[in-house]
C-alpha cells in the first residue's frame, strides 16, 4: 500500500485550501526557480529517468516527447506552445477534474517547468466545458500565481517568461484528442487533423506544440523536486509512479484514489472502495481503463495488475484507469450498447468508417440486447468492429470497436443465449386446429 | 418545438427590446430575434478573452464569445441560447465568416441553438452513470417537470432536459447537471426533491447531495489522513 507520504495529490478530495497559500504550505512552488535553473536537457532526462508514461491513455514516455520538440526555435521566428488536455470526457474517468479543483497549483507549476523544457513561450489549458466551477477555480488560480509573479515576466524568479491561458471546450468528447483539441483551440469544429506533421512540428498555430494530460504535467514538479529515483521506485518496471484511479459502478464506495502503478484489481476495489456490491464473488466484469479498453470477466479480475503492461497482456489496457465495475446483476450487452450510443454519439463524422461504422455498430448492438438477431451475426458485428479499427484519422474509431471486441471475445455465450430466448419467445405456434 | 418555446419566453425581460424575442408561437423561426448586441458586460469579458490570443489568431474567440452570447442571454432572457443574430455578430467581431460560427455552434453539444427552459437538466445516461441508477434520476426529471422526451421544455418554461454523455464525475455517479453545476449521488427521490426547490426559486449547493466529501469514498477518506498540512 502506498504511504500517504508518497503521494503527489495530498489535496485530491478538497479537504484543505486549494489556492496559492494552501498550495504553498503542501510544498508547491518551493524552489521553481532553482528546478528551472537546472537546465532544459538536466530536466527532460530527469523525466526520463523517472520512467513517467502519460496519463492520458496512452502511456506514451513524456521525457520522450517533449524531447521531440525543437531544441532551437526555428528560424521563421515561430513560437512554440504547451497545451494542456483538460478535455477529460472517457467515460469512467474524474481524476483530471480533482487536480482541477482541488490542487491547480500543482499544474500551474508543471506547466511553467514543462514549458522551459520545452522551450514554449505561452502554454493553454483546454478544460472541457461542463467543468464549469473547475475551470473557475482554475483561472482564480492562475490570476493568484500572475499576482504573486509567478507566472509571466521572469516566471517565478526564473528569468523566463512565460505566458498561461484557461480556455474552455464546449461538449465534445473528441476534442480530447490531440489535433483535434488544437483545432478547436484555434476555433474550429473538433476535427482530427492527418498526422504527419505531428503537432511537435506544426501544432497550434502552425507552431511546434505539445499536448500533455493534466496528471502527467501535474506530476512534474513533485518529480523534480524528489528525483527521478524515487517516482521510479514506485510501481514497477516500465510502469513507474503512481497514478490516480476512479473506481465507479458496482462498489460499495466508490471513489478515486491515488496509488502505485501495478496494485492488483482486486486489491483496489477492496481496500478503497468498499469491495464489490454483494462481494468479490459477486463481480461480473471491469472495464479496467474508460471506456475505450475492452472489459476484462472476474476470472481475470482475480490477478491483474494494474499497470499499462499487465493489462495490456489480458487484451485491455490501463487508458485513464477509470475503473468501471459491473456486477452479476448487469446486462453486460447493454452496458457495452449504452458505450456503442456514446461513440456514436461522439464521432466527428469526418472519416467514413467510424461515422457510418459508429451508427452501424450501434444499430446492431441495440438488437443484440434485445436478442433480435442472428447468431451469424455476431460474427458479421466483430468483422465490421476489426473494419472500423485503424482505419480512421484518429483512435475514435478504435476506441468504439474495442468495447464491442471485448464483448464478444467474453460474453459470446451471453449474446447467443440471449438471441435464442428471443426466438424461443417468438417461435411459431402449432396451428390450432379447428374443433369438429 | 414551437409549442415548448412559447409563452414564458416571450413574457421575460426583453433583450434590451421585448419584441426582439418573438413569442415563439408560429414555428421555429419566430423565436428568434431581429437582432443581437452586445451589453456593457458582455463587451468587458470579450476584451479580457481576446488578450488570449495572437491577434492574427482572433477567430480562437468563436467558443468563448459564443459562451458570452449565451450568458447574455440568460442574463436578459432567462434562457441561455445562441440566436442566429448573435452568430452574425461574433463572425463580425472576429473577423471571420459567418459560416465559420454557424459550424461551430451547431457542432458542439453545449451551444443551444434554440430557445431553453429557466433550468437546464443535463442527465448524464453513459454507463458509469447508468450502473448506478441514471434512469431513475431520468424519470424523476420527467415525472416532476411533466417533460416527454430529451431537449424538451416544460409547460411552464422552467425546465430543459437533455441526455448528455459522461459528465467525467463517475465515482459520483449518477450525476445531473443543473446550469453549470453537478449534483452527484442521486437517486430518485433525491432528484425530486432537487426539482422540487429549483421551482421554489432556491439553489441547493451543488456536489454530492448525500453529503460525501468530493471524490472521497461515502464516510470519509481512506487515505491522506497522516499528511500534516502546514499552517493548518
Amino acid at each position: 500500500m502506498l504511504a500517504d507520504q508518497d503521494r503527489i495529490f495530498t489535496n485530491l478530495y478538497g479537504q484543505h485550501d486549494w489556492t496559492l497559500e494552501g498550495a504553498r504550505a503542501r510544498g508547491d512552488w518551493d524552489g521553481t526557480a532553482a528546478i528551472i535553473a537546472r537546465g532544459r536537457d538536466a530536466i527532460i532526462e530527469e523525466m526520463k529517468a523517472s520512467g513517467l508514461r502519460g496519463r492520458g491513455g496512452a502511456g506514451f514516455p513524456t521525457g520522450m516527447k517533449w524531447s521531440f520538440m525543437p531544441k532551437q526555435a526555428p528560424p521563421d521566428g515561430r513560437p512554440s506552445y504547451l497545451v494542456i488536455n483538460a478535455d477529460e470526457s472517457e467515460p469512467g474517468t474524474c481524476k483530471d477534474r480533482d487536480i482541477l479543483r482541488h490542487d491547480p497549483h500543482k499544474l500551474i507549476e508543471g506547466c511553467l517547468i514543462a514549458s522551459f523544457a520545452m522551450g514554449a513561450s505561452a502554454c493553454y489549458i483546454y478544460v472541457r466545458g461542463e467543468y464549469y466551477n473547475e475551470a473557475r477555480n482554475l483561472q482564480a488560480a492562475v490570476d493568484q500565481a500572475y499576482e504573486a509573479n509567478l507566472v509571466g515576466k521572469n516566471a517565478a524568479g526564473s528569468g523566463y517568461d512565460f505566458e498561461l491561458y484557461v480556455h474552455r471546450g464546449a461538449g465534445a468528447y473528441i476534442c480530447g484528442e490531440e489535433t483535434a483539441l488544437l483545432e478547436s483551440l484555434e476555433g474550429k469544429k473538433g476535427m482530427p487533423r492527418l498526422k504527419p506533421p505531428f503537432p511537435a512540428a506544426v501544432g497550434l498555430y502552425g507552431c511546434p506544440t505539445t499536448v500533455n494530460n493534466v496528471e502527467t504535467i501535474a506530476v512534474v514538479p513533485a518529480i523534480l523536486r524528489r528525483g527521478g529515483a524515487w517516482f521510479s521506485a514506485l510501481g514497477r518496471p516500465k510502469n513507474a509512479g503512481t497514478k490516480i484511479f476512479c473506481i465507479s459502478g458496482h462498489v460499495n464506495k466508490p471513489c478515486n484514489v491515488e496509488e502505485e502503478l501495478g496494485i492488483p484489481l482486486r486489491e483496489l476495489i477492496d481496500r478503497y472502495a468498499g469491495g464489490v456490491r454483494g462481494g468479490w464473488d459477486n463481480l461480473l466484469a471491469v472495464i479496467p481503463g474508460g471506456s475505450s479498453v475492452p472489459l476484462i470477466p472476474k476470472d481475470i479480475c482475480d490477478t491483474v495488475l494494474m499497470d499499462f503492461d499487465s493489462l495490456r497482456d489480458v487484451k485491455s489496457g490501463l487508458g485513464t484507469a477509470g475503473v468501471i465495475v459491473m456486477d452479476k446483476s448487469t446486462d453486460v450487452i447493454r452496458a457495452i450498447d449504452r458505450l456503442a450510443q456514446f461513440y456514436k454519439h461522439e464521432s466527428c463524422g469526418q472519416c467514413t468508417p467510424c461515422r457510418e461504422g459508429t451508427g452501424w455498430m450501434m444499430r446492431v448492438m441495440h438488437r443484440m440486447v434485445q436478442g433480435r438477431a442472428e447468431i451469424e451475426e455476431i460474427d458479421t458485428l466483430e468483422k465490421v468492429t476489426k473494419q472500423v479499427e485503424g482505419h480512421t484519422i484518429c483512435a475514435l474509431g478504435d476506441a468504439a470497436a474495442w468495447p464491442i471486441q471485448g464483448l464478444i471475445r467474453h460474453f459470446r455465450p451471453v449474446m447467443e443465449e440471449r438471441i435464442a430466448q428471443y426466438k424461443a419467445a417468438r417461435a411459431p405456434r402449432p396451428m390450432p386446429m379447428a374443433a369438429e | 418545438m414551437s409549442e415548448h418555446l412559447g409563452g414564458p419566453h416571450g413574457s421575460q425581460v426583453g433583450l434590451g427590446t421585448a419584441e426582439n424575442i418573438g413569442d415563439g408561437s408560429s414555428g421555429e423561426g419566430a423565436a428568434q430575434p431581429a437582432h443581437f448586441a452586445f451589453d456593457e458586460a458582455s463587451e468587458a469579458e470579450i476584451a479580457s478573452i481576446l488578450t488570449k490570443y495572437p491577434p492574427s489568431r482572433k477567430a480562437s474567440g468563436v467558443l468563448p464569445l459564443l459562451y458570452v452570447v449565451q450568458g447574455q442571454m440568460r442574463r436578459q432572457t432567462g434562457s441561455a441560447w445562441v440566436p442566429r443574430v448573435a452568430m452574425d455578430v461574433v463572425a463580425a467581431r472576429l473577423e471571420v465568416p459567418p459560416i465559420r460560427v454557424y459550424e461551430v455552434a451547431t457542432f458542439y453539444l453545449m451551444f443551444n441553438t434554440n430557445p431553453i427552459g429557466r433550468h437546464h437538466l443535463q442527465v448524464c445516461g453513459t454507463t458509469p452513470c447508468w450502473l448506478r441508477g441514471s434512469e431513475e434520476v431520468t424519470r424523476a426529471c420527467r415525472d416532476e417537470t411533466g417533460i416527454k422526451g430529451w431537449r424538451q421544455t416544460s409547460d411552464d418554461g422552467m425546465f430543459t432536459m437533455s441526455e448528455v454523455e459522461c459528465l467525467g464525475a463517475c465515482v459520483n455517479a449518477p450525476i445531473l447537471q443543473v446550469d453549470d453545476d453537478y449534483y452527484e449521488d442521486l437517486d430518485y427521490d433525491r432528484t425530486v426533491a432537487l426539482l422540487q426547490a429549483l421551482r421554489r426559486g432556491e439553489k441547493p449547493q451543488p456536489g454530492s447531495v448525500i453529503g460525501r466529501i468530493t471524490s472521497a469514498p461515502e464516510g470519509g477518506p481512506t487515505t491522506l489522513n497522516t499528511i500534516p498540512i502546514a499552517g493548518e
